[in-house]
């Protein structure tokens, strides 16, 4: 039975269809896998029962030959989106005992379809964190290990819940949350495949905002067929989010696999950092190479304003996140320490709630925002923003199609050992993803093989404006021509 | 602004003359069925917490959404102030705690306003009028209500209101009196009650104003300012720019400077008291919300509700004026509630006859006005139809009744004859002037004949007619026509 758990989000669901097994047969062998993989700390919440019911009635459906694209299938929901009746935390303190009403429109649109939900994966505070070490219910350890080392490595973040169970086979797929780069750095320190659609292409109503104008869901999935797959029933126009666009939604799925001849990629100069890698290179220019052979053509572009998009993403993002933040304040839902008066609970509850991170952003925020501040800090960071939207534009009108970088300048490191002294050095890991939120554009990730220490590494891909096709096709080919990689051995089993 | 104080305008105080600066900013609850970002009803009075979204209680993951009724309240308002409507305008966040702002932002438009520049013209007296410039309007949300009475430990929070779309309408410092700022005050809360766009029923907190006022000596620039707040009626406003601008006049003649601060106005006690000082104000790092788009839309969508607005205050008394040939004045009367004017052009029209406008006019805004002030209503809302003052006037009109009567007719129309028309009412009660002139002919003959002495008196002094008037009126019970007792006596006594 457990075998299972290996196949992928698209076999499951062919063997469902064609009854090779049930819905809670496929549900039990990944609640089961979940109860041996608590070492991960994946999971937040695990729900057997809601699954095994939800379980119960896809096969129900399935027996009628009724469904969903996505019946009967197990997914694991990032704990920022709201889940109705079942406690959603951002992994924050704040949210500890934190039950809504009510349902993500990216989450109901997945229980339409006839997903089923195993539980609410772990993530950075808030969102906040490329490592998932923010968590206020302890870090997610990835399933995968250095060669020959038994040190704990991290998932990457925010999404590190989502991309480590869906690299454990703890889930088929898992809902995530990309701000910065959280869904896409964490796809590539698992070898898992995640896209940021464009900005605007799912609903962010009912997910815990971090920062609205960057905040995008997608899905970690094991292949580009099943992200495909998930997208297709995330994304979706919905008038409770003034800024998701009222588009049509593609079948991603008939992208995958699609020739991608003559297909302009752009290989961006600026992107070849000081003292990058020979490793993290070497993988970028077998990429290029991938695609190339697959009937791509490779162009050099230039993007003259990335230099400056990390610092101005931790001004966006920081002012952003203050302000969202504020709703935590102790009077309506959430925790509450008693306080002297209202000044003196707003800041013991505060203080209590938030971690770290989440107080050093805040902090930073209200600063980029404070009168004086405002015009050297958020106005230019905006203006900066407009620049690096002008690259891409430029880029794009010129005829490129895709652009094609590394996913991060590092593979993942170990549990403690980044940012401790200095959270800049945790920062410059979202050096590569930044910019295609500040954008708004799609972008991808995809595994191009493995570091010398044995580790996942990711090439990402960039596109147009509501062209998650075309990416889609592209991730594909790399897919294709990477070198088939052997998924982590169960060590916490 | 002018550049000359008016001297009518200026105030006493130890070392010489002061002029008052006022300018406003009201806040305006738009007339809308939901909340400017959610379908939460915007009912008054509701159980506490009853029209609450949960966008409204700002739940994690939740957004907001414009309500379009609310924007097109804003441009109709916009339209009434002959303002500039701005087709792209942005939603800010205003970011502060307070336990009944859910959001710990205020939803709110800063730099970039829905409308702009425009004027209000406004009637002081029946003589003077001035103008004064509106800076602005933007929307945003209200917040909730604390409720500290509820607990000797707690505080509790109604969110009723939190998320009511408001309007805030910020005058420039155009005001220079107590008396234009409650002119000015009322006149706006006319046209927002012609528009529709707010209730203007300031009891229940749809209509508050936030009262700037500095002063400064005739000429010089412009004083240090005080905001006082949320002062909740016109009466209020006129009082609290008084006292306050008394309390600077005060500082200044004392040798002492203005702080700048927000204060409130205690009625009871009538003086102003500093709420915070600016060393506590807040920094509010106001910054385009990311989760709304810049508000756009094109001029044909602000023509149509151009085109559809109804007639405003100055249209109509302009039209009042030149229709009916009404002095402005009594037009200005007329105008200043819709539902009168209304009232009076029905009386005017009634059953397609003609009328003398005037005569009309002076009935609604006279006799009429104050009956109907006395029973605690205003014109239109009295059971009397239009068509029965209507029906008074024109038994004026036909020398029926006189005017003397007419006053009667209308008092039993109050009293005991509720239900009746003022013509049936003569008729009944035997009220028709006496134009028999064999009649007033016996009656004046009686009158001179009883008082020969008079007679001789009024030959030398004719204004002594009035008291044989009189007479001959109290003789007939008023019901004889009074010019034509006039034209006989004159004739009988030779003068």
């Amino acid at each position: 039975m457990t075998d299972l758990t290996r196949l992928s989000l698209a076999a499951a669901r062919d063997g469902l269809r064609a009854k090779k097994f049930t819905a809670v047969e496929l549900t039990r062998a990944h609640l089961a896998a979940m109860e041996k993989a608590r070492a991960l700390n994946a999971y937040l919440v695990e729900t057997p029962d809601l699954a095994l019911a939800a379980a119960a009635s896809s096969d129900a459906r399935l027996a009628k030959g009724e469904g969903g694209p996505l019946e009967g299938l197990p997914l694991g929901i990032k704990d920022l989106y709201c889940t109705k009746g079942v406690a959603t935390t951002a992994a924050s303190r704040i949210l500890e005992n934190f039950v809504p009403h009510y349902e993500s429109t990216v989450s109901s649109q997945l229980w339409r379809d006839g997903a089923v939900m195993l539980g609410k994966l772990n993530l950075d505070e808030f969102a906040m964190g490329s490592s998932n070490e923010t968590s206020a219910y302890g870090p997610v350890v990835s399933p995968w290990r250095r060669n020959g080392s038994d040190a704990k490595i991290v998932p990457g973040g925010s999404s590190g819940g989502s991309a480590a169970a869906v690299a454990a086979h703890l889930c088929l797929g898992a809902t995530a949350t990309d701000t910065g780069g959280s869904i896409r750095q964490p796809a590539a320190f698992t070898g898992t495949v995640g896209i940021k659609p464009t900005y605007g292409r799912c609903s962010r109503w009912g997910i815990v905002a971090f920062a609205s104008s960057l905040d995008q869901a997608g899905p970690i999935a094991r292949d580009v067929r099943d992200a495909a797959i998930m997208l297709r029933s995330m994304a979706g126009y919905d008038a409770k989010d003034s800024t998701s666009v009222d588009l049509p939604t593609p079948d991603y799925e008939t992208a995958v696999g699609a020739s991608i001849k003559g297909k302009r990629i752009g290989i961006p100069k600026e992107y070849r950092l000081d003292g990058m890698s020979a490793e993290i290179d070497a993988l970028w220019m077998r990429g290029v190479a991938w695609l190339k052979d697959a009937g791509a053509e490779i162009v050099e572009i230039s993007l003259p304003h990335t230099r400056h998009a990390l610092p101005a993403y931790y001004i966006v993002a920081p002012a952003e996140a203050s302000s969202n933040l504020a709703r935590y304040d102790g009077v309506r839902y959430g925790l509450r320490k008693p306080g002297r008066d209202i000044q003196d609970m707003y800041e013991q509850t505060r203080a209590a709630g938030f971690g770290p991170e989440v107080r050093r952003r805040i902090m930073i925020g209200a600063y980029v925002l404070s009168a004086g501040y405002y015009d050297a800090y958020y106005v230019r960071a905006q203006k900066i923003r407009t620049l690096i939207k002008r690259d891409f534009e430029t880029t794009f009108n010129a005829g490129v199609d895709a652009i094609l970088t590394p996913a991060t300048p590092s593979p993942a490191f170990a549990i403690g050992e980044k940012g401790a002294a200095d959270p800049v050095e945790m920062y410059l890991n979202d050096v590569f993803t930044v910019t295609v939120n500040m954008a708004g554009l799609p972008g991808i990730v995809v595994p191009g093989g493995l570091s010398a220490e044995g580790l996942p590494l990711g090439l990402q891909l960039i596109g147009r404006p509501f062209e998650e096709e075309t990416l889609f096709s592209l991730a594909a080919a790399l897919e294709q021509a990477a070198p088939r990689m052997e998924p982590p051995q169960a060590w916490w089993a | 602004m002018t550049a000359h104080a008016k001297p009518s305008k200026l105030i006493k105080g130890a070392t010489g003359d002061w002029e008052i600066v006022v300018g406003m900013e009201i806040h305006a609850q738009v007339t809308s069925k939901s909340k400017l970002f959610s379908s939460a009803s915007t009912e008054f009075g509701g159980a506490p917490n009853s029209h609450v979204s949960l966008v409204d209680a700002a739940m994690p993951g939740m957004l907001p959404v414009i309500n379009e009724e609310c924007v097109r309240q804003a441009v109709r308002t916009g339209l009434g102030l002959k303002a500039q409507i701005n087709l792209r305008s942005i939603f800010d966040r205003k970011n502060y705690f307070y336990p009944d702002l859910p959001q710990g932002y205020q939803i709110s438009q800063y730099k970039n306003p829905i409308v702009g520049e425009g004027e209000v013209i406004v009637d002081v007296s029946p003589t003077e009028q001035i103008k004064v410039g509106i800076e602005r309007l933007h929307l945003e949300q209200d917040a909730g209500k604390s409720l500290h009475d509820q607990s000797p430990d707690q505080s509790f929070v109604d969110l009723n209101r939190s998320g009511v779309a408001l309007m805030e309408i910020v005058s420039k410092p155009d005001i220079r009196s107590a008396e234009e700022a409650r002119a000015y005050v009322t006149k706006l809360r006319t046209i927002l009650r012609y528009l529709g766009t707010c209730d203007g029923n300031m009891e229940q907190g749809s209509l508050r104003a936030d009262v700037n006022v500095s002063v400064r000596r005739p000429g010089e620039p412009l004083g240090t300012r005080c905001e006082i707040k949320n002062v909740n009626s016109i009466r209020f406003i006129g009082q609290a720019v008084e006292v306050e601008a008394r309390r600077q006049i005060g500082i200044l003649e004392d040798g002492g400077a203005i702080d700048q601060e927000t204060r409130l106005f205690d009625p009871a006690r009538g003086e102003t008291r500093a709420m915070r000082s600016k060393e506590e104000a807040h920094d509010y790092r106001y910054f385009p919300d990311p989760d709304l788009l810049p508000l756009e839309f094109d001029q044909a969508f602000v023509d149509a509700l151009a085109v559809a607005l109804p007639e405003l205050p100055d249209a109509k008394k302009a039209r009042f004026m030149r229709e009916y040939g009404l002095p402005s004045y009594d037009a200005g009367v007329l105008v200043a509630d819709r539902d009168t004017a209304d009232f009076y052009e029905d009386c005017v029209r009634a059953g397609g006859k003609a009328r003398d406008a005037k005569v009309v006019a002076n009935w609604v805004t006279g006799d009429f006005a104050a009956l109907a002030n006395a029973a605690g209503v205003g014109v239109a809302q009295t059971h009397v139809p239009a068509v029965r003052i209507a029906s008074l006037v024109d038994l004026l009109a036909e020398n029926v009744i006189s005017g003397k009567i007419a006053k009667d007719v209308l008092a039993l129309m109050f009293s005991e004859e509720r239900d009746a028309d003022p013509r049936d009412i003569v008729e009944r009660r035997g009220l028709k002037q006496v134009t028999d002139t064999g009649a007033i002919e016996r009656a004046v003959d009686a009158i001179v004949a009883a008082n020969p002495d008079k007679v001789e008196q009024a030959k030398a002094k004719p204004t002594m007619l009035g008291w044989f008037v009189g007479q001959v009126m109290k003789a007939t019970g008023g019901k004889a026509n009074p010019q034509s007792v006039n034209d006989m006596l004159k004739s009988k006594l030779g003068i």
